[in-house]
């Protein structure tokens, strides 16, 4: 078939990891071009110009932006295994809640990651509020997609990684299992899909990576005080 | 099909897109006006996560997220399609209408709240936004191509709240020089009976992004 399927990326990005997990998943070949932020080759802002970001999906010279319309992308093109259900009810409550993740639950923990104190404080009451919605939504089920790994789970994933890296760093816990015990239970059999578990970043590299970056935001703040 | 609802306020654009959708493909519904600043039960009941306005009834069921909405409805009723068929040109709907919404309209609304010496970059990189919406209009009658799809639904909110946000903002943005494809467009959308339909007054509209635009002013002012 001629199919040529490329994908550029960045090596911690969570929003890259999503599209990896579901080309893996379905089985798609495809090559990786590795981006560094500082310093973007003519072919990513070739195929991004809009938002000159990874990931990029490009798919026989088409290419697509934006992890999650790719994702939908992705599951319309190699139907198998199914990310999204067929259900329309079913499929608007996946992408309200992928839409949650990263209007909400992301920011809030970036948040309380990045800040110090009181600040910090309230920002993780905040985070952990929206946690507490998922963690609703995970009751009785094994994976959000049920008993098979789906578009929410994909959408969430980067929680399975980042949090346990960000409370490292922190020292402080965003996800307590006693609060929040089945998204607990969630992450570790979500970890444990081979293809996820063989596609993590290395660890010290990301341990590395957020703690140069909080501590580049919290001097940012000292500097505006 | 089932009893179809829309909880929502008049002056929401997010609210206007689904009765746009609704009407284009002929679906009843029955419209639950809400006071967002004095949420009823119904609405914290049926989205109790973002406690916000649109969300669509659908035989007991609740959806929420405009854009979520919309994909829904060209699922559940076929007739006249919003999204393309194509995969890719789907893709492509997708990605400006969130494009739309992320930064469009927040770039607009930005500008128009802008005063003194941050107005102008405001308008500037509203502007620039604008510029890529003119670029995918250019050559096509309908942002769908020849007849009125998702996208023209998503990005709809332009001819009027942009033109209230000018006058609210002092500025100018959809300049018809700068942006003549889109104004063209913007001529052919709002002529259409099932998009006039829907549309809020300009009065009222005015009247609400005053408030808005004050309160908001006041409470940066209240941080300094």
């Amino acid at each position: 078939m001629g199919e040529e399927v490329k994908l550029f990326r960045g090596w911690s990005s969570p929003y890259a990891l999503r599209i990896v997990w579901a080309l893996k998943l379905k089985g798609v070949q495809y090559e990786t071009i590795y981006e560094e932020v500082s310093n973007k080759s003519r072919a990513l802002i070739e195929y991004n110009p809009i938002h000159k970001k990874v990931p990029v999906l490009v798919h026989n010279g088409k290419p697509i932006a934006e992890s999650l319309v790719i994702l939908e992308y992705v599951d319309e093109i190699w139907k198998q295994p199914p990310l999204l259900p067929q259900d329309p009810h079913r499929r608007a409550m996946d992408r309200f809640w992928a839409k949650f993740g990263d209007e909400k639950v992301l920011p809030s923990i970036w948040e309380a990651f990045k800040k110090q104190g009181k600040e910090q404080e309230e920002a993780l009451s905040i985070a952990m509020e929206n946690l507490k919605f998922l963690e609703e939504e995970l009751k009785g089920k094994k994976l959000f997609g049920g008993e098979e790994i789906g578009l929410v789970d994909i959408a969430l994933g980067w929680l399975a990684n980042l949090v346990s890296v960000f409370e490292e760093i922190i020292g402080l816990q965003l996800m307590p299992e006693e609060k929040f015990p089945h998204l607990f239970a969630w992450m570790q059999v979500f970890a444990d899909i081979p293809v996820i578990k063989e596609s993590w970043p290395p660890r010290d590299k990301m341990v590395a990576k957020f703690q140069a970056l909080r501590e580049v935001h919290l001097s940012k703040e000292a500097q505006n005080d | 099909m089932g009893e179809v609802k829309v909880i929502g306020s008049t002056r929401s654009l997010f609210c206007t897109r689904i009765e746009w959708a609704l009407k284009l493909k002929g679906v009843e519904y029955e419209y639950i006006e809400e006071d967002i600043r004095n949420k009823s039960p119904t609405l914290l009941k049926h989205n109790p996560i973002h406690k916000k306005v649109p969300v669509l009834l659908h035989d007991g069921e609740s959806i929420a997220e405009s854009l979520v909405i919309l994909e829904y409805i060209d699922e559940v009723w076929t007739q006249n399609p919003l999204l393309p068929q194509d995969p890719y040109q789907r893709t492509i709907s997708r990605f400006w209408a969130k494009f739309s919404d992320e930064k469009v309209l927040l770039g607009s609304f930005d500008a128009c709240k802008a005063q003194g010496e941050e107005k102008q970059k405001a308008i500037d990189t509203a502007q620039e936004s604008l510029a890529f919406i003119e670029k995918e209009i250019e050559g096509k009658k309908y942002f769908g191509g020849e007849s009125i799809g998702y996208l023209d639904l998503a990005i709809g909110w332009i001819p009027l709240w942009i033109a209230v946000m000018e006058e609210v903002g002092e500025m100018k943005l959809l300049e018809a020089e700068k942006f003549p494809f889109l104004h063209k467009w913007s001529q052919i959308f709002m002529d259409l009976p099932p998009v006039k339909e829907c549309l809020p007054a300009r009065e009222a509209l005015l009247e609400y992004f005053h408030a808005s635009i004050n309160y908001l002013r006041s409470l940066e002012a209240n941080k300094q």
